[in-house]
């Protein structure tokens, strides 16, 4: 497959576009009609191809756009990347998590030669040709982290294990649903998800760090996490809130579908080998409603799922002023007729 | 969930008798490669087909976690045991193949310290080999306090004297020498953390003293793997695959529970990572529970067990699996 790459932005004047295969492709999260927080974690394994599914880390055709907006948003603001002191060695495990797989899953972009811990890695979307000493900070441009995930889509939390908890220690976030990794540096699991509603009462958390705790070598696992988004916005963080938040306002039943967009997470999770901390990718895809109205089956389940929504997790998510307009626009689309279980499209 | 890790096949590429108690052993990948990376005090558990029974006993790798060619293990032969460490002696043999898990560590470095103190006994030395590989590589400040029975039982003690000059210090039980773990915890500097492992009293040594001279809990780490004990063979009911099974007098609960074709979930075999916890749904008798990983308060529940180690002498015992 050779990908065609996008020469979109995520800001200004927003020309973000999925083409059809990109909508084909979206992973849309709702199985059923209804909405409730569950742990959700499947085995992280390559599953229907041609899916967001079928490689570790999916590339798109977004990805060289997404990688020039990563780049405008750090010059802006250096303090989405950081990495404490003890998390260099989990920095070059997620280097050789990365590139052994892209080289291997995406050989026509990617490359990796190594002659002992002399490495040369080619990335041919961004005209990339580097050799470097792996292990030996000082022969890459950046930190281990910083230097790979400048060159992969979506987020990146780097959780160090220690005392039976994760802990966020490092990380890269440029495309966040509202959270700032600058606040929540060095915190711990229960600490960082203090803000989430009804999810601690049902016991999720407790449940939910049980499993990533005991995540092993060779045994990735995923998710799929989801919210709204006015705008093909990739950085929706706190410390912009003051650029994005008034965007929410001024949608009508004729702008609707054209400016908002479901905006689904690709949670994986990783045990990283020689830090033996855990690698948590966060991986954004977005879709305009007037194309994900071109899948019939989404349209009736979006409708029904954002109709439906508690209110707790409708304010939580950041929607629930709009709620009303987008609830009234899609039941154009939805004739009450039933929807088939699972995500995929019907005419698959 | 399926049980346990994802698996990796392997051959023995040699089995070389270290002294009258412990037998190393060297596996690579069965028809070549690279085995995945792993971190220091990671463990593997080796599968061994053992005529009818399957068994499968967790052991620390040894080997530096850089070395991708080979993976080694140490196995102390335990004559009073179950059988898996006299199969690994008298049964495995070079050119055997056989099926380990992948690395999981239970037992890692946590590396804000700015100094790692490491307190060794016996067999308990093998998870600090390839610590100490690890930390030299990176340049960390370690140092091991090693007690061993006799000098001709002190495995690996006169090689690591010899590889980390003034770092590692021995101590023979038969010349009464101990480690003045008083004196040794309170010249520490700042930022160091302690690692223990050896038999079930020195960890408890090592805690409490530390506890007593005000170390921070978090700054000590400790594994210690039980074998499963014997005990009086028992009937389980598994509600959810509607089996009774019959668990005998040398074999664990999660043993016979896999015997059974049960999915159940497991990692350190050994009582302490939690992974096994199994809900009760129903009993009549008494848990005999051996596990690190439940409270007091859990075990005097009865709603709980970890199957790998922990047993149930009476009536009736139903489980959620």
């Amino acid at each position: 497959m050779t990908i065609q790459f996008n020469d979109e932005t995520f800001h200004g004047d927003f020309t973000f576009k999925n083409s059809d295969w990109a909508i084909k492709r979206f992973p849309f999260p709702f199985h059923e009609d209804s909405y409730m927080y569950s742990v959700n974690m499947e085995p992280h394994t390559s599953y229907r191809p041609g899916s967001v599914f079928e490689r570790t880390f999916d590339v798109d055709e977004h990805y060289v756009s997404e990688m020039k907006d990563r780049a405008r948003v750090l010059a802006n603001d250096p303090l989405r990347c950081q990495s404490l002191p003890h998390m260099t060695l989990a920095g070059w495990d997620l280097v050789e998590l990365i590139m052994e797989a892209k080289a291997r899953e995406y050989p026509d972009l990617f490359e990796l030669h190594k002659d002992g811990n002399r490495w040369r890695w080619i990335n041919k979307p961004l005209g990339i040709d580097d050799t470097f000493t792996f292990l030996d900070e000082s022969t890459l441009p950046y930190g281990p982290m910083e230097y790979i995930t400048r060159q992969t889509q979506g987020d990146f939390a780097v959780l160090d294990q220690r005392d039976d908890n994760l802990w966020m220690d490092a990380g890269m976030v440029t495309t966040q649903a509202d959270w700032s990794l600058d606040f929540d540096i060095g915190m711990n699991f229960f600490e960082w998800h203090a803000p989430v509603p009804k999810a601690h009462e049902m016991g999720i958390f407790v449940r939910a760090l049980k499993f990533l705790l005991n995540i092993q070598q060779g045994q990735p696992a995923r998710r799929l996490n989801w919210t709204m988004t006015v705008n093909p916005l990739l950085d929706t963080s706190p410390e912009n809130y003051h650029k994005w938040g008034v965007m929410k306002q001024g949608l009508t039943m004729e702008n609707i579908g054209d400016k908002q967009h479901l905006r689904v997470e690709l949670q994986t999770f990783f045990r990283l080998p020689r830090s033996n901390a855990l690698v948590f990718p966060i991986r954004c895809y977005l879709i305009s409603f007037n194309d994900l109205v071109t899948v019939p089956k989404w349209a009736r389940r979006l409708h029904r799922v954002i109709r439906d929504l508690p209110e707790e997790l409708a304010t939580y998510k950041g929607f629930i002023d709009n709620r009303p307009l987008m609830v009234e626009w899609l039941s154009q689309f939805d004739d009450g007729s039933p929807t088939s279980d699972g995500i995929w499209p019907d005419d698959d | 969930m399926s049980a346990g890790t994802a698996k990796l096949n392997v051959t023995v590429a040699e089995v070389k008798p270290i002294n009258d108690l412990v037998t190393r052993f060297k596996f690579v990948r069965t028809g070549g490669g690279d085995l995945p990376t792993f971190s220091g005090g990671a463990h593997t558990v080796v599968e061994m087909q053992d005529g009818d029974i399957t068994r499968l006993n967790a052991y620390s790798l040894m080997s530096n976690p850089a070395d991708r060619g080979a993976y080694t293990i140490s196995v102390r032969r335990d004559d009073q045991g179950r059988g898996g460490s006299r199969f690994m002696h008298s049964q495995v043999k070079e050119g055997m193949e056989m099926v380990i898990s992948n690395p999981v560590n239970l037992f890692s470095l946590d590396l804000r310290a700015g100094k790692h103190l490491m307190l060794a006994g016996g067999i308990g030395i093998t998870p600090f080999m390839a610590q100490m590989h690890q930390l030299s590589m990176m340049g960390g400040h370690f140092e091991l306090h090693y007690s061993v029975r006799t000098a001709s039982l002190g495995t690996y003690a006169k090689e690591l004297t010899e590889h980390y000059p003034g770092r590692v210090h021995i101590y023979h039980d038969d010349q009464n020498e101990a480690v003045d773990l008083k004196t040794l915890l309170a010249n520490q500097p700042l930022g160091t953390h302690v690692y223990v492992c050896g038999p079930k009293g020195m960890i408890e040594w090592v805690h409490s003293t530390a506890e007593e001279m005000g170390w921070p809990r978090e700054a000590v780490h400790s594994e210690e793997f039980l074998a499963p004990a014997s005990g009086k063979p028992f009937e389980v009911k598994c509600a959810v695959s509607n089996k009774i099974v019959q668990v005998g007098e040398h074999q664990s609960l999660l043993e016979a529970l896999e015997a059974a074709g049960i999915d159940a979930p497991y990692l350190c075999r050994g009582g302490a990572c939690g992974q096994c916890e199994t809900s009760v749904i129903g009993y009549d008798g008494k848990f005999l529970h051996y596990d690190h990983w439940l409270t007091d308060e859990q075990k005097a529940g009865g709603k709980h067990i970890m199957p790998c180690v922990s047993r149930f002498e009476g009536k009736t015992l139903v489980l959620d699996r």
